[in-house]
């Protein structure tokens, strides 16, 4: 399914930050990606299942959860934090801010499961400091 | 109710977000904090929870671990990495105080560094927006006390700035300006009322009771026609906030330039030949844009939705040029809800320091400002830069991926309480103390009021606050480059 991807603030990203960025509140309330609920019967993925969310730079696993605040349908959210940065793109077009809202993506259903922060980073960043 | 015998601290600066509240009362046993009072669920989960997931030892990778360390040690390691590196970058800087902000930009000219603070990715695109067409501002206090009209453009308060209408806009109790808590309790009420009747009737005549309310195309929710203080929300979703005010505009994602531009327009007495701007129907922006000229004293408060979309200072430059425009019809200021609570400080110290108020690059000897070349997402995503420190920031959560790859990719050195991603993949990591809890310090609250942090309990033994840690540091990289002996 192809939708439009924001990030952002959320109460519960805000407060997870605070019990510590390996809390499981913190994973919990981040790995997250909320969407309309008839996008979602649309995808046949229950609240609480897995989607993996593709954009050009890069796909991640995350849990889908039922949002009654996203109104528009092709709308998905997902926390700012370190899973939702591994799909946005660092190109600034010369104004020092990369686009972190509204960027296309594409949203498929997925029998994966979602990264710990842990595994993330030595997934993606371990080679960097194996050395 | 106060017990004799334990302390409580009142008028705590809260040390979270850009609304820096400055009335908190936090009750202290046996040097540690076991109440706050006041505090909204951000600055609560802080203050229970900030001891727990810290760095708790100076550490240092050998063979690709990290192993502990001395402190001095650490620092001798990390002023050797600095001083050796050509384009070295210090980024983060809005989550600690002014004061150690200061030492960092003296270390960055030391080292022909490169520095940039958070706003980069933040409200940098405000800036370069500011720094083209001004800023109409004022301070939080008159705009609790004056303002009958707040917006909330692309900002989320109820999550990012949970007392931000408490204390400073709808909800609070101004000198002129009565707070909106009583209707907003009766318009709770009487939609509670209004579905509890719509279940009895479906029980009563057994059928099921129309489920999905009416289609909202942009906007519907209330009305604008009351004699109190007013609130509009425009958002791409329905956040938390938008159910708190008296006014809702869902605007297309991406689509905030066309109709801040609308509204100027319609401000200006033009006529739109179109049905609808960014998902908004036109009578609906003439609705709006006749509520802006009639009120006395209006804000309009900007989140990051403008300046991380599509236009991004160009939205900015649309929002102000809107405000500059009421002006001349009434009163209206504008402000950027900045989010962390030092943000402003930080841009403040770097533009009495150098001129610029964030990316910073000294390495022509002279502080050059070019956001675009010299912010630090870009020299990391042209893999320019051969080290960097981090202080008070989480740049491997927050950064887009090939930016953090290249951050990893070099010697990185961490100065931070929090047990961070950054702290994680970090070559030295230095635990420090908690400005605002355990060390002292000055912070510049959204609307650039500098307010004093307090220390209200003892840091553990050994940690240092970020000044005096960068302050050694800058003295092992003085050492270093200029030997004693000579």
């Amino acid at each position: 399914m192809q939708v439009s991807l924001l990030t952002g603030r959320t109460i519960d990203q805000g407060r997870g930050k605070e019990y510590g960025k390996l809390s499981k509140e913190y994973a919990d309330n981040v790995a997250v990606c909320e969407m309309n609920p008839k996008d979602m019967e649309q995808l046949k993925v229950r609240d609480g299942g897995k989607v993996k969310v593709t954009t050009k730079s890069g796909s991640v696993v995350v849990t889908a959860r039922k949002s009654r605040r996203i109104r528009s349908l092709g709308i998905v959210f997902i926390p700012y934090g370190p899973w939702a940065n591994l799909i946005l793109a660092s190109d600034t077009h010369g104004t020092g801010m990369p686009l972190l809202k509204g960027v296309h993506a594409e949203v498929k259903l997925t029998e994966d499961n979602v990264l710990s922060l842990e595994e993330l980073l030595t997934q993606w960043y371990g080679e960097e400091k194996s050395h | 109710m106060r017990r004799p015998g334990i302390p409580v601290i009142p008028n705590v600066v809260c040390p979270l977000c850009g609304c820096c509240c400055d009335d908190l009362e936090v009750t202290v046993r046996d040097d540690r904090i076991v109440a706050v009072k006041r505090a909204c669920a951000l600055s609560a989960a802080k203050f229970e929870n900030y001891s727990n997931h810290r760095n708790t030892r100076p550490l240092v990778r050998k063979n690709g671990k990290l192993v502990k360390t001395s402190l001095q040690e650490a620092i001798e390691r990390s002023a050797k990495i600095l001083a050796n590196s050509s384009y070295p970058v210090l980024y983060g800087w809005s989550s600690t105080s002014c004061e150690a902000t200061k030492v960092g930009l003296e270390l960055a000219e030391e080292i022909g560094g490169v520095i940039d603070n958070t706003s980069t990715i933040c409200h940098g695109p405000s800036i370069l927006a500011v720094q083209d067409v001004g800023l109409p501002g004022s301070t939080l206090g008159q705009i609790r006390h004056r303002a009958d009209l707040v917006i909330y453009w692309a900002s989320n308060p109820w999550s990012a700035h949970p007392r931000h209408m408490e204390r400073y806009t709808a909800l609070s109790e101004g000198r002129f300006q009565r707070s909106v808590w009583r209707r907003l309790l009766l318009a709770f009420h009487a939609e509670s009322i209004r579905k509890r009747i719509l279940r009895a009737a479906s029980v009563a005549f057994k059928r099921r009771a129309p489920t999905s309310p009416p289609k909202e195309t942009g906007a519907k929710r209330g009305t604008l026609a009351v004699e109190e203080r007013k609130t509009i929300v425009v958002d791409v979703r329905r956040t938390r906030t938008a159910d708190v005010a008296d006014y809702f505009l869902q605007v297309e994602p991406g689509k905030d330039y066309e109709v801040l531009q609308a509204l100027r327009a319609l401000i200006r007495d033009g006529e739109l030949d179109i049905g609808e701007v960014g998902g908004v129907p036109v009578e609906t922006l003439e609705e709006i844009a006749d509520t802006m000229v009639d009120c006395k004293f209006g804000v309009l408060f900007f989140g990051v939705g403008l300046t991380m979309s599509r236009g991004k200072l160009r939205n900015i430059d649309a929002a102000i040029r809107l405000v500059r425009d009421l002006n001349m019809r009434t009163k209206f200021v504008i402000m950027p809800m900045r989010g962390h609570f030092n943000v402003t400080g930080a841009d403040t110290v770097f533009t009495w320091q150098t001129g610029y108020p964030y990316a910073v690059d000294f390495s022509q000897g002279y502080p050059r400002y070019n956001p675009g070349e010299t912010s630090v997402v870009d020299i990391l995503q042209r893999g320019d830069s051969d080290s960097a420190l981090v202080v008070a920031s989480d740049p491997v959560s927050n950064f887009p991926r090939e930016a953090t790859r290249n951050l990893v990719k070099n010697p990185l050195i961490v100065i931070d309480p929090h047990l961070s991603a950054t702290a994680l993949m970090a070559d030295v990591v230095i635990p420090s103390a908690f400005v605002g809890i355990e060390a002292e310090g000055t912070t510049y609250r959204m609307d650039h009021v500098p307010l004093p942090l307090k220390k209200i309990v003892e840091p553990p033994e050994g940690y240092l606050p970020d000044e005096e840690i960068l302050r050694r540091m800058l003295q092992e990289v003085r050492n270093l480059k200029r030997p004693i002996a000579s």
